[in-house]
């Protein structure tokens, strides 16, 4: 499984995908390996909550964490953008995270560099008491971005892409509470598209909405895949079927199969899976 | 009505039943009840008491409705004359002289009360230039101070050290506070200068000037600096719990769009966490205020016949000159001269503007509470 990738021109590769265009973010192409992730143990201090996980996640496919709850599948996703590293005794204490040819927690990478082409989304909808204007473009406003018409553009873009346009136009200036539960998840998605990542990374971005919210969200991530590469923790497994491509069922902080998701739901290859998929165990 | 016919033999099973017990749950109750009441009286007849007797040296019948010369004239000493037929003639030093002339022979007696007459302007200057340098610079202290033990220190045992010595810092008596503010503001802190006094404890020369630990004599600033310190505990407290209220999800958020923690905390902490932060800091102020022993030996006279503009130094001298104030006014009026009938005016007065100010202050701060958390609820 471990595909020895030299982590060549890394640090050239994150300083040039750092461009404010609005267009989408360059295409790698389908399927080539996105984040790769070698070997890697991960603590919570003392306590190892990842054993030596090996995974390879493609661009531009939607790939979906299942597991049982305390399995780590948020953790692992955490890891792809460090924001583990906000909690104090977090760490990696073996392996690596590659990203784009890089591994992600080399001392020369600068986590809010990482963080702009590794975009997040999380379970709780939490849109920035703010207007909704203010809430797509606070990422462009923290890299500096002041031009009008740069806001205006990657505004439109974003909510286009989290598919918002139509219902907000009119009423950017308002504050972004008023929206819909749905319609606020997908206010935090067009914030996270607006920087324009390369990778989306949702923590079961559905769990607290309710099921016409869900599937509109759900199309949306399909919808996203064209542009992005993502990576979505669930709880929910027919979610998992209609959304992704890659499944990986997760464990006890292992990573117990990673396949299509036809397989994993269809002819899974170890006990576990199977129990799992099946509705066995919880 | 629809009771059976022996309904009156029955015995009530859900009767009253008089019992210990039921006694026992009465006395609690009255109890508890007699010490809100003494609460309750005891702040009534404050507040009454001085309403009663305060609001008519600040009110009037006539246009404009308000004693304007009791706000707008320095304390002066107060000249009583009484003539011979039982007249009274109020009036200040210099009308004193004039009424003597012309009563000549008939004066029967002169009295004399100190600071009762004019008005009580340079003490109301004096508290507000006081609480204006003081909350700025509680407020910069104590807020940064908050974020960094709330959102960049680690978790430890030196934190919580940290924590309680600023919980002590509200145990502190303000009597100790003042002597601190006289130790080190008056006498310690450092000014530039390019000629120091002999009694500074350390001049380091810096070429164009010299630093020199002389203090900043008995001024607004080094009361002000005294002050913060005593509400820095409350400003604190209040401000950690105020950031820590702002949800996690925003931190989150914005350090997963690229963030650094500094733009995080400017941006999407801070603007959350403020309104409440500016409320309780108003009690601070009010606290500020009314506090009379850190000042009295670090920034308030007993009386001083000049607004702080007026001395030497000009506008240059309104944070450098010893100022009146109003919390310290009032224990002169009330502990340093004689009492008598003629110096209730300037005592209640002092007392019943003093308290519509902290009211006033108390009332903004939760009417803003109340306004900004509609605004920025989540």
């Amino acid at each position: 499984m471990v595909t020895a990738e030299p982590p060549q021109k890394a640090v050239e590769v994150l300083k040039t995908t750092e461009t404010k265009s609005v267009e989408a973010p360059e295409a790698a192409p389908t399927g080539e390996t996105m984040i790769s992730v070698r070997n890697m143990d991960f603590n919570y201090g003392t306590k190892r909550a990842l054993h030596g996980i090996n995974m390879e996640i493609p661009s531009r496919q939607v790939t979906a964490f299942i597991g049982p709850s305390g399995c780590g599948k948020s953790t692992l996703l955490r890891c792809f953008n460090r924001i583990n590293d906000r909690i104090a005794g977090a760490h990696i204490s073996g392996g690596q995270v590659v990203i784009k040819g890089k591994n992600i927690y080399d001392a020369d990478v600068d986590t809010t560099q990482l963080r702009r082409q590794v975009g997040m989304v999380f379970q709780k909808y939490n849109p920035f008491p703010k207007s909704i204007y203010e809430n797509v473009v606070y990422g462009l406003r923290i890299n500096g971005v002041k031009k009008k018409s740069e806001l205006d553009e990657a505004c439109e873009y974003a909510l286009k892409a989290a598919a918002l346009w139509d219902e907000c136009k009119d009423r950017l200036k308002a504050n972004a509470f008023g929206l819909s539960g749905g319609q606020m998840q997908r206010l935090c998605i067009a914030r996270a598209v607006a920087v324009k990542p390369d990778v989306l990374l949702m923590d079961e971005p559905c769990s607290a909405l309710d099921p016409i919210a869900t599937l509109k969200v759900e199309e949306l991530i399909v919808d996203l895949k064209k542009d992005y590469t993502v990576v979505i923790v669930t709880h929910n497994m027919q979610q998992a079927r209609r959304v992704a491509e890659l499944t990986a069922f997760m464990y006890l902080g292992e990573l117990i199969e990673f396949a299509e998701t036809d397989q994993i739901f269809g002819n899974p290859q170890q006990k576990k899976t199977e129990d799992y998929v099946r509705g066995q165990f919880s | 009505m629809h009771a059976p016919a022996n309904s009156a033999l029955l015995e009530n099973p859900f009767a009253k039943r008089r019992s210990h017990r039921e006694t026992y749950e009465f006395l609690v109750k009255s109890v508890l009840r007699g010490a809100t009441y003494v609460i309750l009286f005891a702040t009534a007849a404050i507040f009454l008491h001085i309403i009663v007797k305060g609001s008519p040296i600040l009110f009037q019948a006539k246009a404009p409705f308000i004693n304007t010369e009791f706000l707008t004239k320095l304390p002066e000493t107060l000249h009583v004359l009484e003539d011979k037929q039982g007249h009274i003639y109020k009036t200040d030093p210099k009308g004193a002289d004039a009424i003597k002339h012309q009563l000549g022979d008939n004066l029967r007696q002169e009295k004399t009360i100190s600071y009762s007459g004019g008005g009580i302007l340079g003490p109301i200057v004096g508290t507000f230039l006081l609480v204006l340098v003081c909350i700025v610079v509680a407020l910069f202290l104590g807020i940064s101070s908050a974020i960094y033990l709330s959102e960049y220190a680690k978790p430890g045992k030196f934190i919580e050290w940290v924590r309680l010595a600023i919980l002590n810092l509200a145990g502190v008596p303000s009597v100790v506070f003042g002597l601190f503010g006289l130790g080190v503001f008056v006498l310690a802190a450092p000014v530039f200068t390019n000629t120091p006094m002999d009694r500074a404890l350390l001049v380091i020369p810096l070429g164009f000037t010299q630093m020199s630990f002389q203090g900043w004599d008995t001024s607004v600033l080094s009361g002000a600096f005294t002050l913060a310190f005593v509400i820095l505990p409350v400003i604190i407290t209040a401000s950690e719990e105020c950031l820590r209220a702002v949800p996690m999800g925003f931190r989150e958020t914005s350090l997963a769009l690229g963030a650094t923690r500094w733009q995080t905390i400017w941006r999407s902490v801070l603007p959350f966490a403020m309104p409440g932060i500016l409320t309780s800091s108003i009690l601070g102020i009010a606290r500020a205020a009314g506090e009379t022993a850190p000042i009295m030996f670090t920034a308030a006279l007993a009386f001083k016949d000049k607004l702080p503009w007026q001395g030497e130094a000009g506008l240059g001298g309104v944070f450098t000159e010893s100022v009146q104030a109003l919390p310290y006014h009032i224990y002169t009026l009330a502990a340093r001269i004689p009492q008598n009938e003629y110096s209730e005016r300037a005592q209640y007065g002092s007392v019943f503007v003093f308290l519509v100010l902290v009211m006033t202050l108390a009332t903004a701060s939760v009417l803003l509470r109340r306004k900004l958390r509609a605004k920025y609820k989540w």
